[in-house]
């Protein structure tokens, strides 16, 4: 497929392979903030192709992972009952809660369904006038446009059995946690590409500055990635700390405009718990006031029985690019992607998930 | 989650209001309907990464050119030192 294939190209990717190496002399440590980029590093094997020097860390950008315990509880809580039909996207679904996830409410007979798109729930809530559809609105600044669109559009058709559990993240007040953190050990970034697809780069430039971090906005396939190691090692060589584009074929600097009007109309930026994290102030997205009749959390009353989560999980430590997943204690034993304790083991971007399939069990 | 494919747009619906503006697109052999609500600019023949149902940006074909142009000549490069 075309703006794919030449992507993947081995030449192409051995030829940056050995311009990483001429750049390099000192180690330097980068972390790739999204989990479809850890993907592509394990399954492409990129780790293998880079010098001894650069340690790649994975960071938090893996919204299923992100996501708290409280919220999956409460989807779980409202697939129990029996007006409900709750929409989500494939891999909330093994997402471990405190006591269960989406599948297991599934199991017991709640009706709940895998969509493509937050579009295919509104058109649900049209066909099912009497079922109260809810939408699990998981995701980064690249979903929150669609996830956007699907209320207003609710809203404009007067859809009264539509709603919409909000649980959506931002990526720069992330990175600033990262690096205001005192154990921090990240020197360069490679930005997430979709999301900079949507929003742009230039909230990137203050955060570049101040912390004195370089940061490089990368895509997703073998050769944009080893593209932006080696964008990264070599500002990091030349004491430069800047925000480039390596993906200039997707990224404009001031981002899609029509998606941020929509995103700015339904919702707007406020604190966010982060699974594993903690609460960082401003780092999330939540309804506006006039579409506030759409938030599913408070539609469905419900009692909050206090969350809990496995005492041997350390996907906090791993989102935050502190531990590497085979460092867990239970990584392939008590947890595997067929039983998994934390969330980075399910999703299709999350780290452990990564390492498990793609056979890095140790260091290398 | 916030994957998004390129595919070709082959053709455009209903090119009224902006936001129902919609496409076929193929991706390498499989079809699909996508939303044009955010890329009023996109044209037929056109490539769009899309996710979740909706076009996120043309592809810049010319922006896609750079990095094998410079693989080109970072070829040229050590072609020129091996000899």
């Amino acid at each position: 497929m075309k703006f794919l294939d030449e992507y993947r190209d081995r030449a192409a990717v051995e030829r940056l392979s050995r311009a990483i190496r001429r750049a390099v002399t000192r180690p330097w440590t980068i972390m790739e903030i999204c989990g479809g980029q850890t993907h592509t590093i394990l399954k492409s094997g990129l780790e293998d192709l880079l010098p001894r020097e650069i340690t790649l860390v994975h960071g938090p950008g893996c919204p299923v992972c992100v996501t708290p315990v409280e919220l999956i509880d409460k989807a779980v809580a409202i697939a129990a009952r029996p007006e409900a039909m709750m929409c989500s996207f494939g891999d909330m679904l093994r997402v471990p809660g405190s006591q269960s996830s989406l599948f297991d409410a599934k199991a017991r007979g709640g009706d709940v369904r895998i969509v493509y798109s937050p579009m295919d729930a509104v058109k649900l809530a049209r066909m099912n006038p009497e079922r109260q559809v809810v939408f699990f609105a998981v995701g980064f600044e690249t979903t929150a446009p669609a996830n956007a669109m699907a209320v207003w559009q609710a809203a404009r058709e007067g859809l009264a059995n539509f709603s919409v559990l909000v649980a959506h993240v931002l990526v720069p007040p992330a990175i600033e946690a990262i690096l205001s953190a005192e154990n921090c050990r990240v020197q360069a970034f490679l930005a997430p590409g979709h999301v900079c697809a949507v929003v742009g780069f230039k909230d990137y430039e203050p955060l570049a500055a101040r912390y004195r971090v370089p940061i490089v906005v990368t895509g997703f396939e073998p050769v944009d990635l080893l593209e932006g190691v080696w964008m990264a090692a070599q500002q990091l060589e030349a004491g430069r700390a800047e925000v480039e584009n390596q993906y200039s074929r997707a990224v404009a600097r001031e981002g899609n405009r029509p998606a941020q009007k929509i995103v700015a109309e339904v919702f707007e930026v406020g604190p966010r718990q982060w699974r594993g994290i903690g609460e960082i102030p401003s780092s999330g997205l939540r309804l506006r006031g006039p579409y506030r009749q759409f938030d599913a959390a408070e539609r469905f009353e419900m009692a909050a029985p206090g969350a809990r989560e496995s005492a041997d999980c350390i996907s906090g430590l791993v989102l935050q690019g502190l531990k590497k997943p085979y460092e867990c204690r239970v990584f392939g034993t008590g947890c595997t992607p067929e039983r998994p304790l934390g969330a980075p083991m399910v999703s299709s971007e999350g780290a452990c998930a990564a390492y498990y399939l793609y056979g890095r069990h140790k260091a290398r | 989650m916030c994957l998004a494919v390129p595919g070709k747009i082959e053709a455009i619906m209903d090119d009224g209001a902006d936001e129902l503006r919609r496409a076929k697109v193929d991706f390498g052999g499989v079809k699909k309907e996508v939303s044009l609500a955010f890329t009023p600019e996109a044209r037929l023949g056109d490539y769009v990464l899309v996710h979740v149902g909706f076009a996120l940006s043309v592809v810049d074909e010319q922006e896609a050119q750079k990095i094998f142009e410079s693989l080109k000549e970072m070829a040229e490069l050590e072609d020129a030192e091996a000899s």
